[in-house]
């Protein structure tokens, strides 16, 4: 049997789902970030996805889209953990319950 | 443009300019903005351009009475547009016919006699400028409410002489009582006025083609064209507001209190002018209750039941002032009941016969006040001795009230009388009843005040600041001449006002004034005019034994009547009805409580059921904003969720 649209949807799905879970129930604020990385790369599946298995008039604009948001993936991940290093330096922690410096 | 109404009974019409009708008004209105403004403080300069301002309109009324007697009573209107919105169009303009004539002669020599009387009476009052103020503004009212050719005028005239009324027995405002009087008249006579107001938009949704004209409702009320229970309905309206200004029974309880004003202005505004301006009103739409029989037979025997509530509280009466107020009432009860009874002339004659004869006794009063600072009569007595003027002049009034021949006040009882025995029997028994009780206690008061030994007076009390009673009370005197002279001049009228009807032109200007002549006409009955006047004898008699002979005990006399006598001196417990029962009960315990249990359940529940909402579901929904970026996001998938599952259960796919 050879993957189609639907396989690849269905694990697009999965990852998503699988990094929502992780990023909203993780504590600690790195495993947070992995659950957003995670999720950023399940919508990249499923854009390639519909990349690879549709008729379009501009064939490009689904791989294009996706390296795009590596890209930004990556400076968000490089600026998300420099924020977590710098809160830990100060706090020595990074568990987000704690992360509440704004709250009265 | 003058135009001459079609119907009109007279041949003629007055060829008086238009600018002589509004100066009669103008005059007192003028005077009054020249003491509120300049005089205020310069007694003299005051009460004299009082006097002179309301001396113009004198003349001028004069000279209007005369140019309708040529016209035969014609009927002469100017009017001009004022406003017109929507249906509604209202004029402003001046009719002058029979009756405005009468009563701007009335109203103008009243008030210009007790103007003179005032210089003297109020002399050395603080508020001297202000008095003579609030005189002018009353005088132009009045002036207007009776030369107003429209509904909406005589409306707004009708609240001005109210005002009036109120500003000036409220005139000693810092004395409690006087203050409360004021109050009270003020709200009794605008329950009445409501009436007035309903009648006034009935007459401008029903009446004939949005105008407020006074021909014109005349003239629709007589045509047949509405239906019958609009016209009663219009008359009753009218009447209500009448029965609040002439002190007609149930509203009459505001007019005794009423004499905690100035004396004076007891003799012009509740005695000779304003309270008759109800029987004026009367008069006026008089062919709208001619068209409702029913009206016609509430305004007659509220006339009655007035004059005989009010006859039997005076007999009992120890305050002079307030016999004389009840003896007001009663004669007003009297002018309605003849009124009711068909008798149009021979009310707005007694209207013009009381005005002189009443405002000369309550003169006098204010002269006695002058010598004794009192009007307690149980305080007075003797005083024929050391005042013959005004001993002189009160008996004319009292002889004149009490229906004496040949007094005015015989002539116009006497028609009366006619009228009322021809439409009701009743009606004519009670007054007959009255009159024997007028003149019982008139002279009761005269016994009491004049003869017998001086009782001393009130001392007067250091302390009272406000007093600017000037003499001593142990040597009462008579009062100066500014006070004499018009107690002489209002007594030639007193004794001789009645001439008028000898020769029937008082008739004939009267009935002028209507449409149509009168259905019902009375002439002169030996029978009549025999009985009244051996009863007036009689009242006068009895007055006598009991208070000059004292032949027989007014203590014993008053025993034998027992019940009857509390109920005259409890006032009939009017007062009592009306301030225990319902201002104490149906509206402090009642409709106040009812009021306040809206407030607080109603009007409160609804403001702190507000609050209390957003608070409680505050508490519940503040543990969701926990500030965690993770519960927030939970509940964004949720979000997503629920309408992604509501989107693809709606379309399957």
């Amino acid at each position: 049997m050879t993957p189609g649209l639907d396989h690849f949807l269905t694990v697009g799905a999965l990852l998503f789902c699988l990094g929502l879970i992780v990023a909203l129930s993780k504590r600690n604020a790195i495993g947070v970030l992995m659950g957003i990385e995670l999720m950023l790369n399940a919508v990249n599946v499923t854009l390639l996805a519909f990349h690879r298995f549709t008729e379009s008039a501009n064939p490009v604009a689904g791989q294009t889209f996706v390296v795009f948001v590596i890209t930004v993936a990556a400076a968000e991940a490089a600026v998300a953990l420099a924020l977590a290093v710098s809160f830990y330096r100060n706090r020595e922690t990074v568990d987000v319950d704690r992360i509440n410096l704004l709250r009265s | 443009m003058p135009f001459l109404l079609a119907e009109s009974a007279a041949t003629s019409v007055p060829t008086i300019d238009e600018w002589v009708l509004w100066a009669i008004i103008a005059s007192p209105l003028i005077g009054w903005g020249l003491i509120v403004a300049y005089l205020r403080k310069i007694p003299v300069v005051a009460g004299g351009v009082a006097i002179a301002t309301i001396g113009v309109s004198l003349a001028l009324s004069f000279f209007a009475l005369f140019n309708v007697i040529d016209a035969d009573g014609g009927i002469l209107v100017h009017t001009h547009e004022w406003f017109t919105a929507g249906s509604l169009s209202v004029n402003i303009g001046v009719r002058i016919d029979g009756l405005t004539a009468v009563m701007l002669v009335v109203v103008t020599s009243v008030a210009f006699l007790v103007q003179l009387y005032s210089t003297g009476y109020m002399h050395g009052d603080t508020g001297y400028g202000r008095y003579f103020a609030h005189m002018c503004l009353f005088v132009f009212s009045m002036l207007g409410l009776v030369l107003a050719d429209n509904l909406f005028m005589i409306f707004i005239f009708w609240e001005l002489v109210g005002l009036c009324s109120y500003l000036l027995i409220g005139f000693w405002f810092h004395r409690p009582a006087a203050a409360a009087a004021a109050k009270k008249a003020f709200i009794t006579t605008r329950i009445g006025d409501l009436g007035l107001l309903a009648a006034l938009l009935l007459i401008w949704t029903r009446g004939p083609g949005g105008s407020f004209d006074v021909g014109l409702i005349q003239e629709w009320a007589t045509s047949g064209e509405p239906e019958g229970w609009i016209i009663t309905l219009f008359a009753l309206g009218i009447f209500a507001g009448a029965v609040g200004k002439s002190a007609q029974f149930p509203l009459h309880v505001w007019l005794p209190d009423a004499m905690e004003g100035p004396t004076p202005v007891s003799a012009l505004i509740h005695a000779a002018t304003m309270v008759a301006a109800g029987v004026y009103l009367v008069a006026r739409f008089f062919p709208v209750f001619e068209a409702s029989h029913d009206a016609m037979t509430v305004v007659a025997w509220i006339g009655a039941a007035t004059s005989l509530i009010a006859a039997t509280i005076a007999i009992v009466q120890t305050d002079f002032k307030r016999v004389m107020a009840y003896s007001t009432v009663s004669q007003l009860g009297l002018m309605m009941l003849s009124l009711g009874a068909f008798g149009y002339v021979a009310a707005i004659f007694h209207l013009f016969t009381h005005a002189f004869f009443k405002a000369l006794l309550f003169l006098t009063a204010g002269s006695v006040n002058h010598a004794t600072n009192t009007y307690d009569m149980r305080l007075m007595g003797g005083l024929r001795k050391y005042m013959p003027i005004t001993f002189a002049t009160c008996v004319i009034g009292s002889l004149s009230l009490a229906g004496i021949f040949p007094l005015a006040g015989f002539w116009s009882k006497d028609e009366i009388l006619l009228d009322a025995f021809r439409e009701n029997p009743g009606l004519w028994f009670v007054a007959q009843l009255v009159s024997l009780l007028t003149a019982f206690y008139i002279f009761r008061a005269i016994f009491l005040t004049f003869f017998g030994e001086y009782r001393g007076g009130q001392p007067v009390d250091p302390h009272d600041h406000d007093s600017h009673f000037e003499g001593d009370p142990a040597h009462p005197h008579e009062p100066p001449w500014s006070m004499r002279a018009p107690l002489l001049i209002l007594a030639v009228p007193a004794i001789a006002a009645g001439a008028f009807v000898i020769n029937h032109s008082f008739r004939d200007l009267i009935e002028g004034a209507l449409p149509h002549a009168l259905e019902h006409e009375s002439s002169f009955e030996w029978s009549i005019a025999i009985s009244s006047t051996v009863l007036g004898v009689l009242g006068i008699g009895l007055a006598w034994a009991i208070y000059q002979k004292h032949w027989l005990s007014s203590r014993s006399f008053a025993m034998g009547f027992g019940p009857l006598t509390a109920l005259f001196e409890q006032k009939w417990y009017f007062d009592k009805l009306y301030e225990d029962f319902l201002v104490k009960r149906v509206l402090q315990s009642g409709w106040n409580r009812l009021l306040e249990l809206n407030d607080k359940y109603v009007v409160d529940g609804v403001v702190n059921g507000v609050g209390t909402v957003a608070r409680v579901t505050s508490d519940r929904m503040r543990v969701i904003q926990n500030g965690q970026p993770q519960a927030y996001g939970l509940g964004f998938a949720a979000g997503i969720l629920v309408v992604v599952v509501a989107v693809f259960a709606a379309n399957p796919l």
